[in-house]
């Protein structure tokens, strides 16, 4: 399958947008500095003034007038239910965390069962930007700068054999390190999981990094998933274990309120939440609302995978 | 009980200090609006529309209190603020409707009537404040007077409508029930003292009908 890095985004368009929260520390700096540190990169720039990093990377389905949200909304709101319960709980309660050392075991219906060091499992693979919508169960979205390699890299490497069929995620579990798991708000450790060919799909996302930076604890370090045609929620963070299935692995939320989370969880608008409608979103940082998009705007990439499914019954 | 004499400057201080929250939400909100900043975090309208929310349900509680504590304390003047701070609980209560109506739904006439019909927390959120009506409506002297002995029967409504926000807390959020629980506990601590007082006047009551004169 093809995968078009919207073409009639271009990341030169997308810059100056992404440079506009830093308004403040730009106005010294008039136009012609402006188009100038345009090539550095925005990482790099953003040490240099202490401020905030500058989106960079190729943009995955963005829709006109996507633009990417503020490193501040990025990692100052959350759910990591991990670290706390409230929106602002994970920069707060993640900041003592250190994800390293840290090791992830590939298992289950694999040839090449292993545990690795993080910096072992990522190596492999080139380490790519890809601007990403995100979109949250609870009908708020964001456009993100993940930093990543596509999960399909690793699952090859392991070798899935003939009968694994999904793909099944766990979250550290460690009470001492993860303060919000003292608090029995979801059944521990955090488990989530994806169809093998949901797995392997390209646009399926193993982050490292948001920002051009390495990922905050309260987004998930040292690795975390992005699937940006399901809701937030899917998209594990601070994976563990990697584990290939034959049968279809259960998932926390799902078996908090399995009414109101399912197993595929797709982004669509036409299946209402049983509290709230799924209808539209608020783009963090917009007053006026968006019309959601089923799979969130990847339906071009993703919709062949779920032909023939009635999405209302396999929410 | 000695009748104690309300403090100078009372009245303006609680009505002051009734202010600030709504002040605080209008302005954090409209600077997070209209100027981008972050008093209200990331997502300034849910934030606003839980701050009010939350805010109610604090001034409701309060609202409630009052009466137990004047029993406790002896100081009667508390009585005449009861009024004030209910009909400042239906302010914050009506602003909690507006942030949700016209910032967070945006007026979209179809959300807003499938969430009346389907989301039970919704509903009955709504009755509370359908239910709110009535006692602002009969707040006033003359209506006190009006409805003698059936004014107090009325607004022990005013349980009923905390009881129904209380639901409609625990059920607006995801998994944390601590603080619904917290407010449920207050409640049920108010309702039995008021309990336990008519039964000791119900007792009293029969007693002296009971005995021989
Ligand atoms: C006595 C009446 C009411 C009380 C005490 C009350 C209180 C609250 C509280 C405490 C919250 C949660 C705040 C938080 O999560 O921190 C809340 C949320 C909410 N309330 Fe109310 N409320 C009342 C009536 C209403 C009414 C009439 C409506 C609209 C018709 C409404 C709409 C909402 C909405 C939309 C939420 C947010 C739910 C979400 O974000 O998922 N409430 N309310």
């Amino acid at each position: 399958m093809l995968i078009r890095p919207a073409a009639d985004i271009r990341s030169s368009e997308l810059t100056p947008e992404a440079a506009y929260w830093n308004r403040r520390d730009w106005l010294a700096a008039a136009g012609g500095a402006f188009a100038a540190s345009a090539l550095v990169p925005g990482s790099l720039r953003a040490l240099a003034q202490g401020g905030s990093p500058v989106a960079q990377g190729t943009p995955y389905g963005l829709q006109p007038g996507d633009k990417p949200t503020p490193w501040e909304d990025v990692t100052g709101y959350n759910n990591f239910y991990e670290f706390g319960t409230g929106k602002e709980d994970p920069a707060e309660l993640a900041k003592g965390f250190n994800p390293k050392p840290w090791t992830v075991k590939v298992d289950g219906l694999v040839k090449k069962a292993a545990d690795y060091q993080l910096e072992d499992f990522i190596k492999p693979s080139k380490l790519e930007d890809r601007i990403y919508r995100h979109r949250c169960v609870e009908a708020w979205s964001m456009v993100i700068p993940w930093r990543g390699i596509p999960l399909a890299d690793v699952l090859k490497r392991a070798e899935p054999t003939s009968q694994a069929k999904f793909v099944e995620f766990t979250t550290l579990f460690d009470p001492r390190r993860m303060p919000g798991q003292a608090l029995r708000v979801l059944d521990w450790p955090y488990v989530e999981g994806l169809r093998l060919d949901e797995a392997m799909h390209p646009l399926t996302l193993l982050a490292t990094g948001v920002y051009g930076r390495d990922l905050p604890n309260q987004n998930g370090a040292p690795l975390r998933l992005h699937v940006p045609w399901k809701y937030g929620f899917k998209s594990i963070k601070s994976i563990v274990h990697i584990r290939l299935v034959d049968k279809q692995p259960r998932n926390s939320w799902q078996l908090s309120s399995p009414n109101e989370y399912g197993f595929y969880s797709n982004v669509n608008p036409e299946v209402d939440h049983p509290r709230w409608s799924q209808a539209s979103e608020r783009r963090i940082g917009e007053f006026a609302r968006r019309k959601t998009l089923m799979f969130n705007g990847y339906a071009d990439q993703v919709a062949s995978m779920y032909s023939g499914m009635d999405l209302r019954k396999n929410y | 009980m000695r009748a104690i004499k309300q403090p100078r400057g009372f009245s303006v201080l609680l009505i002051v200090a009734l202010c600030i929250p709504p002040a605080l939400a209008i302005t954090g909100l409209a600077s997070d609006i209209l100027g981008g900043t972050r008093y209200f975090g990331s997502n300034p309208i849910k934030e606003g529309e839980h701050f009010l929310g939350r805010w109610t349900l604090r001034l409701l509680v309060v609202t409630l209190a009052v009466t137990p504590l004047r029993q406790l304390t002896g100081w009667n003047w508390l009585a005449k603020h009861r009024r004030t701070i209910g009909l400042f609980a239906f302010g914050y209560l009506t602003l909690h409707w507006i942030a949700y109506a016209f910032l967070d739904v945006q007026l979209d006439w179809t959300d807003l009537k499938k969430d009346l019909l389907k989301r039970p927390y919704i509903y009955l959120g709504m009755t509370a404040l359908v239910l709110m009506i009535p006692l602002v409506v009969t707040s006033t002297k003359a209506m006190i007077r009006r409805l003698g002995r059936n004014w107090a029967r009325l607004h022990r409504l005013l349980y009923v409508i905390a009881i129904l926000g209380v639901i409609h807390y625990a059920m607006a959020v995801k998994k944390d029930l601590t603080d619904p629980l917290t407010y449920a506990l207050m409640l049920s601590l108010l309702f039995g003292w008021r309990l336990s007082r008519w039964s000791r006047k119900a007792t009293t009551a029969a007693r002296t009908v009971g005995s021989p004169v």
